[in-house]
């Protein structure tokens, strides 16, 4: 079968890519397959894609990586460099995308957290990952989700039974070794909590070296009744970061879900996040910060879908772009025919610092059903200058109160982080950007 | 302690300062006095140093030093205050941490220690207590949701704590009812000392009748066209500024 390369796009070197991973369980392999179908149909999404029209992630993956070069062996990184010292865990680390047994510990008891590697769970026959896998993430309507899914080998399962309430988060470090070449990685999250239960998860981005390297993940997580999940993503990766990642959560009626998304470095960083809210009494928070300067883009991507009635979802995105950086936003929110009584909410704040800075951002709220309460908002501007100067009237000088007030937006979005430490070593790096040493 | 020679300023191309000319020794309390559009707030905002406005020309004095050349901050160190007609709500900033790193700044730009976090609650309750103003206020995002008094009162907390040698109050008055009127007063009197001043830039008289001035000027096209005692606020108050501006228009 043969690829219909429209432009010069990097697809057939990604199909190529994909017939050489190879499928470690057979369980799966017409999905792969059909994955491999709807990839071949859809191609990388080019400049008129409506979904990636302002993030050019086709075109750099054309114009920057060489697939014939792309790295394949073992790397001997220290990824204990990257993880977050204050708070402890249970440690899952993929270098390369590869599930690293060595450098990962779980130090929950068995009967409140159960992870592996996905694929696995999945050659093992896991009744619980044969099925919810690859059920969530539409391979059709996405190119990189279908690429993923037709060639990831390693991932991490996470299965977390009814009624067990983990007391240590989950912490998954993404590391990327980039130092001898370039990398590529496609590795593949399935996350089940169990009735009852409630867990946090963090995942965290990173890189060593120079190279250009890219990531596609994909994650699904279900969350079953009255269980609740808060789950972290820390994108800081000073290197040469492209990055798609689709996060798809599945909520059951009663459930809780937090997500947070702080996108401070890489090259390009695109995020999906969609939330399917397929029961009643459903409450979801999505929180996005994405600070950003140099030649950074930061997308976000989020779908929010009422299929229920009586359910809550509340999304507040906020942004400070500097230098040539650039911000995308697009929130959509589903609220189905049947989902009377829904409340949806939706901000995305964002602040340009600089002329090269831009941002882009669109609301798109799609409601069938007659009874229910949804308002959306978005604001740009720039630091006001008027309360600058109320700052510096009173002996602040002009860099503190700018960072004062830099802070002071973004605090809205930290102040909502449960997990104590976590909200201290994110406040740090938010700090540290924004240069608050007063 | 403040010498402003034939100050004139512009916005954009908009003159609003011809030629202000004002000697202001320690211990005085001066009021500016005008009709709407006479250039009062514009001579607040130039001599705390907005950079909206334009110094075309004169010159601006604050014991020794020349006012003009200074970043805002700087004036605020030396000790100038301004008193905000408008205060400015800014989400996410609490008064007590905003008020801790500008008294902090202060102090480190006089090569003082700062104050540790006890010995400024500690003066922080006694300023407090000048203005009537709570705890629980200051806790909040500044001045964010707060109503016209509280605001002014606010502003009023903050010059007692930063002890400025000269404070500027635009329009302190503006939005206030009586009493909120009387406990903005109270503060401004209880800070005055012989080795402070205070300009007080307002459109009536009524806040004169708390904060007695010993000069009273009256501002018009951008010029102080007349200057009085205290009795020259009461005429204003019963005849208006209509008569100012015959006057002005006959010379």
């Amino acid at each position: 079968m043969s690829v219909t390369v429209k432009e010069k796009n990097a697809s057939a070197e990604v199909k190529n890519l994909i017939d050489k991973s190879v499928s470690l369980n057979p369980a799966v392999i017409s999905i792969r397959k059909e994955a491999l179908e709807a990839f071949q149909k859809l191609g990388l999404p080019d400049k008129k894609a409506e979904e990636y029209r302002h993030t050019p992630i086709t075109s750099l993956l054309q114009r920057d990586f060489d697939y014939d070069a792309l790295l394949s062996k073992p790397s001997d990184l220290d990824p204990k460099e990257y993880f977050i010292p204050s708070v402890k865990g249970n440690i899952i680390v993929l270098i390369n995308g590869v599930y690293s047994s060595a450098h990962s510990s779980v130090i929950s008891p068995a009967d409140e957290v159960h992870i592996t590697n996905l694929s696995e769970a999945l050659a093992g026959g896991d009744t619980m990952a044969l099925e919810h896998f690859a059920k969530y993430a539409d391979v059709k309507s996405d190119a990189f989700t279908a690429w993923n899914t037709a060639s990831w080998n390693h991932g991490v399962f996470i299965r977390i039974p009814e009624n067990a309430i983990v007391q240590t988060p989950i912490l998954i470090y993404h590391i990327h070794d980039a130092r001898a070449g370039q990398v590529m990685s496609a590795s593949r999250n399935l996350f089940v909590i169990g009735r009852h239960s409630e867990v946090t998860i963090i995942e965290k981005f990173d890189s060593a070296g120079l190279s250009h390297h890219f990531s596609n993940t994909v994650t699904e997580a279900v969350v079953s009744e009255n269980a609740h999940l808060e789950l972290y993503s820390i994108q800081n990766d000073a290197g040469s970061r492209y990055q798609v990642g689709l996060t798809h959560i599945h909520q059951a009626g009663s459930s809780l879900v937090n997500t947070f998304t702080f996108t401070l470095n890489g090259k390009l960083i695109r995020n999906n996040l969609q939330l399917s809210l397929d029961g009643e009494g459903i409450e979801s928070h999505m929180f996005g910060l994405y600070l950003i300067t140099d030649d950074t883009v930061a997308d976000n991507h989020t779908t929010v879908d009422h299929r229920k009635p009586n359910s809550f979802s509340n999304e507040i995105y906020k942004g400070i772009m500097d230098g040539n950086s650039k911000g995308v936003f697009n929130g959509k929110i589903y609220v189905r025919p049947q989902a009377q009584k829904t409340n949806a909410f939706q901000s995305n704040k964002n602040i340009l610092l600089s002329d090269k800075a831009t941002v882009n951002t669109k609301p798109q709220l799609e409601i069938w059903a007659d009874d229910v309460k949804c308002s959306h908002g978005c604001t740009t501007g720039q630091l006001d200058s008027e309360a600058l100067f109320y700052l510096q009237t009173r002996g602040i000088n002009k860099e503190t109160a700018r960072a004062m007030m830099l802070y002071a937006f973004a605090i809205e979005v930290l102040n909502n982080v449960k997990h104590a430490e976590l909200k201290t070593y994110i406040d740090q790096l938010v700090s540290e950007r924004l240069h608050t040493n007063f | 302690m403040l010498s402003i020679k034939n100050l004139q300023a512009k916005i954009g191309d908009k003159q609003i300062l011809n030629g202000i000319n004002l000697e202001v020794k320690a211990g005085e309390v001066h009021a500016i006095m005008g009709p709407n559009g006479s250039g009062k707030s514009t001579l607040a905002s130039v001599l705390a140093g907005r950079e909206d406005y334009e110094v075309v020309q004169g010159e601006v004095e604050f014991q020794g030093q020349n006012l003009l050349d200074m970043a805002p901050e700087d004036r605020a160190r030396a000790g100038v205050f301004l008193a905000f007609q408008y205060p400015v709500e800014i989400p996410g900033v609490s008064t007590i941490n905003f008020m801790k790193t500008a008294v902090n700044q202060i102090l480190k730009s006089r090569g003082q220690q700062p104050l540790d976090a006890v010995s400024f609650l500690k003066i922080m309750k006694e300023k407090m207590k000048l203005v009537d103003i709570d705890q629980s206020l200051l806790n909040r995002s500044l001045n964010e949701g707060f109503s016209g008094g509280e605001k002014k009162r606010n502003e009023i907390f903050q010059m007692a704590m930063l002890e400025p040698k000269l404070a500027i109050l635009d329009e302190t008055d503006s939005g206030l009812d009586i009493d909120a009127l009387k406990i903005v007063a109270h503060g401004v009197n209880k800070l005055r000392t012989k080795s402070n001043a205070v300009i007080v830039v307002t459109h009536y008289q009524r806040l004169l009748d708390y904060i007695i001035p010993d000069f009273v000027h009256v501002l018009y096209k951008g010029k102080i066209v007349k200057s009085g005692t205290k009795d020259l606020a009461l005429e204003l108050e019963a005849k208006g500024y209509d008569w100012i501006k015959d006057e002005v228009a006959v010379a």
